[in-house]
């Protein structure tokens, strides 16, 4: 029945079966019978109009919404269990909003100080550890962002843009089995946009981290990542990478989005 | 003049140990952003207690730390009712404060008013004692300075620990403290003890000032503390290097003094729980006049 575990897989995902409002009349049948397995090393963008079920996806791997069945394994492990705060240690998030990646009434220092310590104990040593502050400095300047002068300033006076990258920074900092992208240049600007999806591939592809991403842009879906999925109904309508990826290209992409839209009525 | 000495004098200690109690609201409400009701039910709790204590003849600098801990488990227990068993903040400060008038009578053995004249207080014993002579009229403010900075510092150090610096992550955005991994529901109820831990605190030496415990001086507190923070944080947020710890105690300070100035000019003492309120609300209305004022100052935002 189902196919046995590969552990060179980061994520497993086997029969996710998932009903939102179940027995109401507001049923709304998201995932039936849903499998997706990601590679190590894969950069997968998944694209898909609203209420496809990208943004369940990801929540369901993070934990932040319940599956009904099925089954969720990050690498050997089943994570399907587990709470949201425990699968972060495994799962580095950056998402659409910026105030959520980074908290604002603290130092840029203070937020990476905090991050650095993820998954250890938060116990009564010196929460800035001085040691460690050229090491944020040289993070900091791989941003070119001119951030590694400013830490001492709290996040909150930074722009979308800046306070995004640093999310994706502090997000990427310790070793993470996967990272996850929702819309995460969705609330920045276009030109603020296209500087956090450069950072992005090249943070990626420097740390060769697996990772999922989540996009309204076409563009980046096509230009970067190595797998493109698009979802419909909780449905993968198309899965390429490699080659077969560099077939699609923008218009492709948007003929068969419109398709599908035109079907949904919306 | 020295009737304005008293009065200052007067001012000053229940400004400082009120100030106390400040700093604790300071940690639930400003750091938190936690509206704890439960300090009306555990400053009179660690009056009780320390009545009881020093009657059975416990130490009283010993009572006082006791008086923190069951003040600490009381807040543990409003953070359990809202983390845990997702009872909202303000129902769970109200639940708590609501149980303590029950505990609080256990504790004092169903007496309203618990005296203990002629045993020792922290202001008659130890070092009390070693005080110069002439100092004996201003042994209180002293001893009451003294336990203010003590508990000022030990939360300006806690607040620089990783724990402090994840309870203010928590206080600010609670994705964030997921995404690294901590539960901040346990940095909740952490947050909620400090608090309430430091009104108890200030009911245990504000109970040795007036040798007697009061299980019904309990009512306004919640109001008092926010009142100072309020006062603190909007008087003294220019000066940057004023920690918010001392600016919840200057708070207080002010705060008593207003009440003081009003008792003064005549203000019957039944409408001091009025004033109290009228205060607080000027405080929260200037407050949101002024941070509006100054968020409009601030339209520039930093180019990316």
């Amino acid at each position: 029945m189902s196919k046995p575990l590969n552990f060179d897989d980061i994520v497993t995902m086997q029969h996710i079966y998932k009903t939102f409002n179940k027995g109401s009349v507001n049923e709304v049948v998201l995932f039936t019978d849903f499998n997706l397995t990601i590679k190590e090393h894969e950069f997968v963008s998944v694209v898909g109009s609203n209420g496809s079920g990208k943004t369940t996806l990801l929540n369901i791997l993070c934990g932040t919404t319940a599956i009904d069945s099925g089954k969720i394994y990050l690498r050997d492990r089943d994570i399907g269990d587990m709470k949201e705060y425990r699968r972060a240690s495994f799962i580095g998030r950056v998402f659409q909003d910026p105030a959520k990646g980074t908290c604002s009434t603290l130092t840029i220092l203070e937020n990476m100080s905090l991050a650095d310590n993820k998954g250890k104990i938060f116990g009564l040593s010196a929460g800035v550890n001085k040691r460690r502050i050229d090491y944020y400095r040289t993070q900091l300047e791989l941003l070119h962002l001119g951030l590694e002068d400013k830490i001492d300033i709290p996040v909150g006076s930074l722009s979308g843009g800046q306070r995004q990258a640093l999310a994706l920074l502090i997000s990427t900092m310790t070793p993470i089995d996967l990272l996850i992208l929702d819309e995460h240049t969705a609330a920045l600007d276009p030109r603020s946009s296209e500087t956090v999806m450069e950072l992005t591939d090249r943070i990626v592809r420097d740390k060769s981290i697996t990772t999922l991403m989540v996009t309204h842009n076409l563009r980046f879906a096509v230009n970067y990542g190595d797998r493109l999925i698009m979802m419909d109904k909780g449905q993968c309508v198309i899965d390429v990478c490699g080659r077969q990826k560099d077939q699609y290209d923008i218009s492709d992409l948007l003929k068969i989005f419109n398709e599908i839209s035109i079907e949904c009525g919306n | 003049m020295d009737v304005f000495v008293g009065l200052l004098r007067n001012i000053l200690e229940e400004g400082l140990i009120y100030g106390i109690m400040a700093m604790g609201v300071y940690v639930s409400y400003s750091v938190l952003h936690f509206p704890d009701l439960s300090v009306d039910g555990t400053l009179p709790l660690g009056m009780c207690v320390t009545a009881a204590l020093i009657l059975g003849g416990v130490n009283p600098v010993l009572a006082s730390i006791i008086a923190f801990a069951c003040g600490a488990l009381a807040g543990s227990i409003t953070g359990f009712l809202h983390v845990r068993l997702n009872i909202t903040d303000l129902l769970s400060g109200i639940l708590v404060m609501t149980a303590m008038w029950s505990v609080n009578l256990a504790i004092t053995k169903g007496s309203a008013v618990l005296p203990y004249y002629n045993e020792d207080t922290i202001f008659n014993s130890g070092i009390a004692k070693m005080l110069p002579e002439g100092a004996y009229a201003y042994r209180v403010v002293i001893i009451v300075a003294a336990a203010a900075i003590i508990v000022k510092l030990l939360l300006d150090i806690y607040l620089k620990t990783k724990s402090g610096l994840l309870l203010r992550a928590v206080g600010d955005n609670e994705q964030f403290a997921i995404s690294i991994s901590q539960d901040p529901g346990k940095m909740k109820i952490i947050g909620l003890a400090i608090g309430n831990g430091c009104a108890a605190l200030a009911g245990s030496i504000l109970s040795q000032q007036s040798q007697s415990a009061n299980i019904n001086s309990g009512t306004g507190m919640v109001v008092m503390g926010l009142a100072s923070v309020i006062i603190g944080t909007s008087i003294l947020k220019k000066s940057s290097f004023v920690k918010p710890t001392t600016m919840a105690v200057c708070g207080a300070i002010i705060y008593k003094a207003c009440l003081a100035v009003a008792m003064q000019l005549g203000l019957p003492t039944n409408y001091l729980k009025l004033l109290m309120a009228v205060i607080l609300t000027l405080a929260l209305v200037s407050n949101n006049y002024l941070s509006k004022g100054r968020r409009k100052q601030n339209v520039e935002t930093p180019e990316f």
